[in-house]
């Protein structure tokens, strides 16, 4: 194992595994698919484009052995949150095709910041793990079993005070909508 | 697999959903970017947490946490976006300014700026 | 008791008065009467058993040391010689009778217990001035003196009239004040002691250096209290007080401290030549002035006033030619015949509803309605225009013998020049004041012309105190001069004070002139009395007398168009003075004179002083303002409500931040 692991193990700091080639290459369409949806003018663009950068994220995870996490991720966001983004555009009514004032006058500041901060981050990461490097030969770190055993023994009142913040966002959300309707029907 | 990556991506979709925060104007847009920067977060996570090797997995549990808590932000934050749609007509952000100087709520201090100056002076008028 | 105690006691019974008065009389308005009458007569009880026991005597000193200062210290000393008793009796004696005529003639008014409260105040600090042996100590009592006129000058504040005269009274006894207290220390640097003992030692002693400038400086102030010229135009103005604070402070007592400050501190005045030069023709102009001024005057309380400034100048001529002895004399009569004037004019001013002498005139039957007040203020005016056997006469006859004395050269220190202006003067005031008070008499109780609406009884009260004063105007000079009775002169200096042949026989004969000129005038205008109805009568007829007096002062103005005078043909005054009549009755001007000289400057200054800081300051002040305002509007214009304004700046402070702390790292 220990051999298999060595033979398999990076010889220099510039010698990709295929690992690491298909990493980067789901990881540029996603930035791409990322890039698009915040600068596209067509609003359901916009959300479709994420739906593929959020699959490219999936992807990613099932690459770093985090496979349930993936699964979860699609389920979740690729799932539920994208389609209520989706709800949310029809029913603010937003415009099919191209939308002249999509960006705010903002953005140059927005440029800036973002690069800044991209700039930065980008540096610090880069020099602070020069020679580090992933086991990814090793056991599997994010399967189901493994997930579901620490989940359910060294996590479980988290998981349950998010199950009730959850039931909280739930009921919020119907008393805030719901005010709103019988405010509609008094007025 | 060199840790670089998955940090630099992470970066890379944090600060592209940052700049969608700062430069959209739709409320929803700006939503979509808060989640790519929640994403880019999350994708940290997991790669520090396979990276440690951690035992108690904190990085992945604290993934899934963060991939539920994003679940139940935007479906907070939707109703409140439609509820403002309906109120004002429109989910734009740039309208959204009660905030400001001469905002909604009266006049602000620019307003009464004025009348206390004058009300002053016509005291000191009196005592002269 | 000791007699320092008993002497003690005398100014601190009517202070407890007042200090209880001022404490009850809201709360408990049954003690209010009592608290303002009981204090002040045992005050002068006691004023009157300090006498008999200080007698002719030598002087008694008591004296504790009150505060050391550095250089002169100050002590609470008393000193009792005949002047201090003797007049200290004399105050007694007139503020009972104006707290006791005060009871009745503001019976309904709601601040009588603060008015009554303010007079024994007043009355402790004349004690005050009059015991005391310590310049420091009188400089107390003189202020307390100037304050309490100043409230009770202004107790009619509703009217504009009493306010401007309180403020005016205030003012120039002030700017009188001023020069009097620099000549105090000075004074006291000069002699290094406060003590009035120990001042007068070194004056005689000729270990004054700079008398001169200390006497004048002392008579600023005298000029400013006792009402000289030329600070004596707060006194006329000042009778918008209510009539028993006239008879009190204008009559009687605050405006004889002046007086009795001279008197005491004579050899620093003798010590200076020029002092007493400037002192004379002080006295003569005021006299002959005030004489004429009288003459004029419409308001029967503004002819008692210029009396009083006249009166008062035959005082400070008297010391002017260094005869002290004649001065209190005169102050004492003076005292009660004119406390007895005042008190009386009140009555009348009741009787009539009006203080008009042209209104009074025709009225027909005033001398009946008001009897006790006729009779007693006929025999004050007698003794005002010195005729004998009246107490009068013979106080003035005193202070002319003083004068022909110092005219011939007889006095050591005073040169003739001085002695003959205030004889001069003297004899010239003499006829006037005969003119005026008879000119008074005959327009106020010999009126001719219908009934005048009835006013109500006269209160007992009022009447019977009128006629306690009457005796002392009646008796007092013929006693005091009767060797085996009083012997006056004892109690004073021991100078001589009894009438020469010359000069009683001027002063009557001139008195006697000034009465039938007068009478004539009155007769000759008769006609045109009848032919010319004048005046007017506000007051309500059941009215307290001092509302009485309030709405007649206020009224003058509104029916005669000037405080002063009238336009009666018939007025013997206007006849007599001819010509001189329209500046007589202003008072020579001097009023507008001040106004020009004085008001206009400073209030000219003041509205200066108002413009550079409203316009020059303030500016400054809101141009120092106007950069923070400019700032906070540039900076409110951050607060756009944008929220990604507000996000994109926090996040570029954050990378920011993060760029430091790497390169830093």
């Amino acid at each position: 194992m220990s051999l298999a692991a060595a033979a398999a193990a990076p010889s220099g700091f510039l010698s990709p595994t295929g690992v690491e080639i298909a990493f980067v290459l789901v990881g540029i369409a996603t930035l791409g698919a990322a890039l698009i949806s915040v600068t596209t003018k067509q609003l359901v663009h916009a959300a479709l484009w994420l739906v593929v950068a959020l699959g490219g994220l999936a992807v990613e995870y099932l690459l770093l052995t985090a496979e349930f996490i993936a699964w979860v991720q699609v389920l979740i966001y690729v799932g539920s949150v994208v389609v209520l983004i989706l709800f949310g555009l029809m029913l603010t009514r937003a415009p099919i095709g191209r939308s002249p004032d999509a960006d705010s006058d903002n953005r140059w500041v927005a440029v800036t910041v973002a690069a800044a901060s991209a700039i930065t981050l980008v540096w610090v990461v880069v020099d602070a793990f020069r020679t580090t490097w992933i086991e990814l030969d090793g056991s599997v770190q994010g399967s189901t079993k493994v997930t579901g055993q620490t989940l359910f023994q060294h996590w479980v009142l988290p998981f349950e005070a998010l199950s009730v913040l959850l039931l909280a966002a739930l009921v919020g959300a119907i008393v805030l909508s719901r005010k709103n309707q019988d405010q509609d029907k008094e007025s | 697999m060199h840790l670089a990556y998955p940090a630099v991506l992470a970066v890379l979709l944090f600060s592209i959903g940052l700049y969608g925060v700062l430069g959209r104007r739709n409320a929803i847009l700006v939503l979509m970017s808060v989640e790519l920067m929640l994403n880019a977060v999350n994708l940290n996570l997991v790669a520090f947490d396979v990276w440690l090797r951690d035992t108690l997995h904190a990085g992945q549990a604290l993934t899934l946490f963060t991939i539920t808590i994003a679940a139940a932000e935007i479906g907070i934050g939707l109703a409140i976006v439609l509820l403002v749609y309906r109120n004002r007509g429109s989910s734009d952000v740039d309208r959204l300014t009660d905030l400001a100087e001469n905002g909604l709520a009266g006049t602000g201090p620019a307003g009464a700026g004025s009348t206390p100056d004058a009300a002053a002076d016509e005291k000191a008028e009196a005592t002269a | 008791m000791t007699l320092t105690t008993l002497a003690a006691l005398v100014p601190i019974l009517p202070f407890l008065g007042a200090a209880a008065g001022l404490l009850l009389g809201r709360r408990a308005p049954g003690f209010v009467r009592p608290l303002a009458v009981l204090p002040t007569a045992a005050a002068f009880v006691l004023a009157a058993v300090v006498a008999v026991r200080q007698g002719s005597g030598a002087p008694t000193d008591a004296a504790t040391r009150l505060t050391p200062t550095g250089s002169v210290p100050i002590d609470l000393a008393l000193h009792l010689d005949g002047f201090a008793v003797l007049i200290a009796v004399l105050v007694g004696l007139v503020a009972t009778c104006v707290q006791l005529y005060s009871t009745a003639y503001l019976r309904d008014d709601p601040r009588y217990p603060s008015y009554a409260a303010l007079v024994s105040l007043f009355t402790a600090a004349m004690f005050l001035v009059v015991y005391s042996g310590d310049l420091m100590v009188l400089l107390v009592g003189w202020e307390i003196m100037g304050i309490c006129s100043y409230f009770l000058v202004g107790h009619y504040w509703e009217t504009e009239v009493a306010r401007a005269a309180s403020m005016k009274a205030f003012l120039v006894t002030k700017l009188g004040d001023v020069p009097f207290i620099i000549g105090v220390f000075a004074l006291a640097t000069d002699a290094g002691t406060f003590r009035i003992n120990g001042i007068l030692t070194a004056a005689t002693h000729g270990q004054l250096q700079h008398p001169t400038i200390v006497a004048l400086l002392l008579l600023a102030g005298v000029a400013g209290k006792s009402a000289q010229f030329p600070l004596h135009t707060w006194l006329p103005d000042a009778m918008a007080g209510p009539t028993p604070v006239s008879a009190l402070i204008h009559a009687a007592t605050m405006v004889a401290a002046g007086i009795y400050l001279v008197a005491r501190l004579l050899p620093v005045f003798t010590a200076s030549a020029a002092a007493l030069v400037v002192l004379a023709v002080m006295a003569a102009v005021t006299m002959i002035g005030s004489g004429l001024a009288a003459l004029a005057q419409d308001d029967i309380k503004r002819v008692l006033a210029y009396s009083t400034i006249g009166q008062l100048g035959y005082m400070a001529g008297a010391l002017a030619v260094g005869d002290r002895s004649a001065a209190v004399f005169h102050l004492l009569s003076h005292g009660a015949f004119k406390a007895l004037l005042f008190l009386g004019a009140g009555v009348v001013i009741h009787a009539a509803g009006t203080n008009s002498l042209s209104a009074m005139s025709r009225m027909g039957d005033l001398g009946k309605r008001a009897p006790d007040a006729m009779w007693t203020m006929g025999i004050a005016l007698a003794a005002l225009a010195a005729l004998p056997p009246f107490s009068g006469f013979f106080s003035k006859e005193s202070v002319l013998r003083a004068a022909e004395h110092a005219s011939g050269g007889h006095t050591d220190g005073v040169p003739s020049a001085v002695g003959w202006t205030v004889l001069a003067a003297g004899l010239i005031t003499a006829v006037l004041t005969a003119g005026y008070a008879t000119r008074l008499f005959l327009l106020a109780f010999r009126g001719s012309g219908p009934r005048a609406a009835d006013h109500g009884r006269e209160p007992a009260i009022m009447n019977a105190v009128l006629w306690v004063l009457a005796v002392p105007s009646v008796a007092f000079g013929m006693i005091a001069l009767v060797p085996s009775v009083f012997d006056l002169p004892k109690w004073f200096d021991g100078t001589e004070l009894t009438p020469t042949l010359l000069t009683s026989v001027l002063g009557i004969g001139l008195a006697l002139v000034g009465v039938l000129v007068t009478y004539g005038a009155w007769t000759a205008g008769a006609a045109r009395r009848s032919a010319a109805p004048l005046g007017a009568i506000g007051a309500d007829s059941g009215a307290e007398p001092a509302e009485a007096e309030a709405t007649a002062i206020a009224a003058h103005t509104a029916v005669y168009g000037d405080i002063a005078s009238s336009d009666d043909p018939a007025d013997p005054g206007r006849l007599l003075l001819g010509r001189l009549h329209r500046h007589a009755a202003s008072g020579f001007h001097l009023d507008a004179v001040y106004t020009a000289l004085f008001v206009r400057p400073v209030l000219a200054a003041a509205n200066l002083v108002r413009f550079l800081d409203r316009e020059v300051v303030e500016t400054y002040v809101r141009g120092a303002g106007a950069a923070p305002r400019l700032l906070g509007a540039a900076v409110r214009r951050a607060q756009t409500g944008n929220v990604q304004t507000y996000l994109s700046a926090l996040l570029a402070g954050a990378v920011v931040l993060a760029v430091l702390v790497a390169v830093g790292a």
